[in-house]
């Protein structure tokens, strides 16, 4: 009788234990911080979190003074508007993490298909390659900061850096790992060189270097917000790093919050660009771990 | 008859760790226009390798081959690879449509020829399907369509039916008959298949264990057109049994090395 009630859908039950359990542990939270379990001070209230990301918007520091925008475009002021952006954290960091990321994963992407052909290249870039690769990025900021200054070129400079290695590491692995036999059919049915690359090359590592790109946007974010701890005015990563040094720990929390929907949305983004680049690809069901007990129920279409 | 295929003394080495390997020895070989011969032998033996020679994709260490082109702008040799050497990335329509859209055969016209071939192997309803969404036989049907559709004059077909169950074997087998017969190309036809040899082809050729050379030939005398009904047939089981015969020392050979 009651079970009936209870023996619901496992997809729909999934989908409702996965929204409520978050939502429960945000109210405890809550909870505890009223009671004065917890410190307030230190972990402030999910309520004060939003209210401080709400402030940070309406003040313009997240996003830059917005509203001045139309009347900036309107006088013809320019410059004003994209200084409207600089002042922005979140479309600083932005701006740092992809204009870094493409300029780093595009040469990351060419090098690694020539190396995945080419033996010669390959041999002899690898040791230098994989000696850059295993060094933390973030450790070799003060020797970039030397070369490029203190400005945006060198947070650019260390994203590109992070970002190609990456990419290139993949690329590779993803080119050498194409099965012989596509390429024995590419060369046996007459593709040239350019009909090689462009019909069975780049498809074949494309899930690979997709991979690559997905690690590398990752730490692109890492990379950024470690930088902007240290040599910053704008940014997520100042954002948090002054709010800590100032006592704002609510503002910390924002920045935090802001970087965990960027990094969710970054993911979706590229997930879809995936489904896009490469409708081949077998639907892969998420997988669930506890699935074992969805078994003889959970007949999935 | 006229001469399409000559192999003269065909030898190939592998370098590897031991030393080089002999992949392929001495071995020789004649295939007349519009024949259909099968080359069975032990696995490892170089049946393979002599295919990828014939096919271009490696050159012997030593020896001649020569392949007799009657048109010189159309394909001359294509291979049906084994296994699912279709491109995943690829639908059914362009994976078919590959080899003549490397020739430069303009689009309205390569699509048109690609599905006309689809619709011959049966797969009209999945033209625009990807080959994750197909069965075995359906993607080794691809495969089949892929090389006929780029019409060579020489079929080089590398096991094409090796990787399936037995009953899906038996279906493609009757396809390949209905298709070879229409068209009568030259065929070379690698299989371990004794049976599947006989039923397909004009001539067997045996290979010995590694490293494999020419050991024998038999010449099949069925007529076509050929169905599956000819495996049930006296003659056929007597002409299965005597490659046997002959065969047996080198498979033996080849398994007595392995242990």
């Amino acid at each position: 009788m009651s079970g009936s009630r209870w023996r619901m859908d496992p997809c729909t039950r999934d989908r409702l234990l996965s929204v409520f359990f978050p939502l429960a542990l945000l109210a405890l939270w809550e909870m505890a911080v009223r009671l004065q379990w917890l410190d307030g001070r230190f972990f402030p209230a999910p309520t004060a979190v939003a209210a401080a990301l709400w402030e940070l918007t309406v003040k313009g520091e997240l996003l830059g003074k917005l509203w001045l925008l139309p009347g900036l475009i309107a006088a013809g002021d320019f410059s004003g508007a994209r200084k409207v952006f600089a002042e922005g954290h979140l479309w600083v960091s932005l701006f740092r993490i992809f204009s870094g990321f493409f300029v780093g994963a595009i040469p990351g992407i060419i090098l690694g298909v020539v190396m995945g052909t080419n033996r010669t290249i390959r041999v002899a870039l690898d040791p230098v390659v994989s000696a850059v690769y295993v060094l933390p990025k973030i450790a070799i900021l003060p020797l970039v900061m030397l070369i490029f200054g203190i400005g945006e070129v060198s947070k650019i400079v260390i994203v590109a850096i992070a970002s190609f290695f990456l990419v290139l590491i993949n690329t590779t692995v993803g080119v050498r790992d194409i099965e012989p036999i596509f390429i024995e059919a590419g060369r046996n049915y007459g593709a040239n060189r350019r009909q090689m690359f462009r019909h069975i090359i780049i498809p074949a590592a494309l899930p690979i270097i997709f991979s690559g790109l997905r690690l590398s946007l990752g730490t692109s974010l890492i990379v950024i917000i470690a930088a902007e701890f240290v040599a910053a005015n704008y940014g997520l990563g100042y954002l948090i790093w002054f709010s800590w040094q100032t006592l704002l720990t609510e503002n910390m929390f924002a920045g935090l919050v802001v970087i965990m929907i960027l990094g969710a949305l970054f993911t979706s983004g590229l997930q879809a660009l995936e489904r896009r680049l490469m409708p081949w690809q077998r639907e892969e069901l998420p997988a669930s771990a506890d699935g074992a007990d969805v078994g003889g129920t959970g007949a999935k279409a | 008859m006229t001469v399409k295929i000559e192999a003269r003394d065909l030898t190939k080495w592998y370098p590897s760790r031991n030393g080089p390997v002999c992949a392929l020895r001495d071995f020789s070989l004649r295939v007349e226009e519009g024949e259909f011969v099968c080359i069975v032998g032990p696995s490892g033996c170089g049946k393979s390798t002599f295919l990828r020679i014939l096919g271009g994709l490696i050159t012997p260490s030593s020896g001649r081959i020569e392949l007799f082109p009657r048109d010189e702008k159309a394909p001359l040799q294509n291979i049906v690879f084994q296994e699912y050497a279709i491109f995943p990335w690829k639908t059914v329509l362009d994976n078919v449509a590959f080899g003549l859209e490397m020739r430069g055969v303009p689009r309205t016209k390569r699509r048109e020829t690609a599905r006309d071939w689809i619709r011959k192997v049966g797969l009209a309803k999945f033209a625009d399907a990807y080959p994750h969404q197909l069965s075995g036989g359906m993607k080794q049907r691809v495969s089949i369509a892929r090389a006929f559709a780029n019409d060579p004059e020489i079929l080089l077909m590398d096991e094409p039916l090796g990787a399936l169950d037995a009953q899906t074997r038996v279906i493609l087998q009757g396809e390949l008959i209905r298709l070879w017969e229409a068209s009568r190309k030259t065929v070379v036809y690698i299989t371990h298949s004794i049976e599947e040899s006989v039923l397909l082809g004009d001539r067997i050729v045996l290979m010995t264990a590694h490293p494999g050379t020419y050991k024998t030939e038999f010449s099949v005398p069925f007529e076509r057109p050929r169905s599956f009904e000819l495996t049930g047939a006296p003659e056929f089981a007597r002409l299965s049994y005597a490659i046997w015969q002959e065969l047996e020392v080198e498979v033996k050979r080849t398994m007595e090395k392995q242990l």
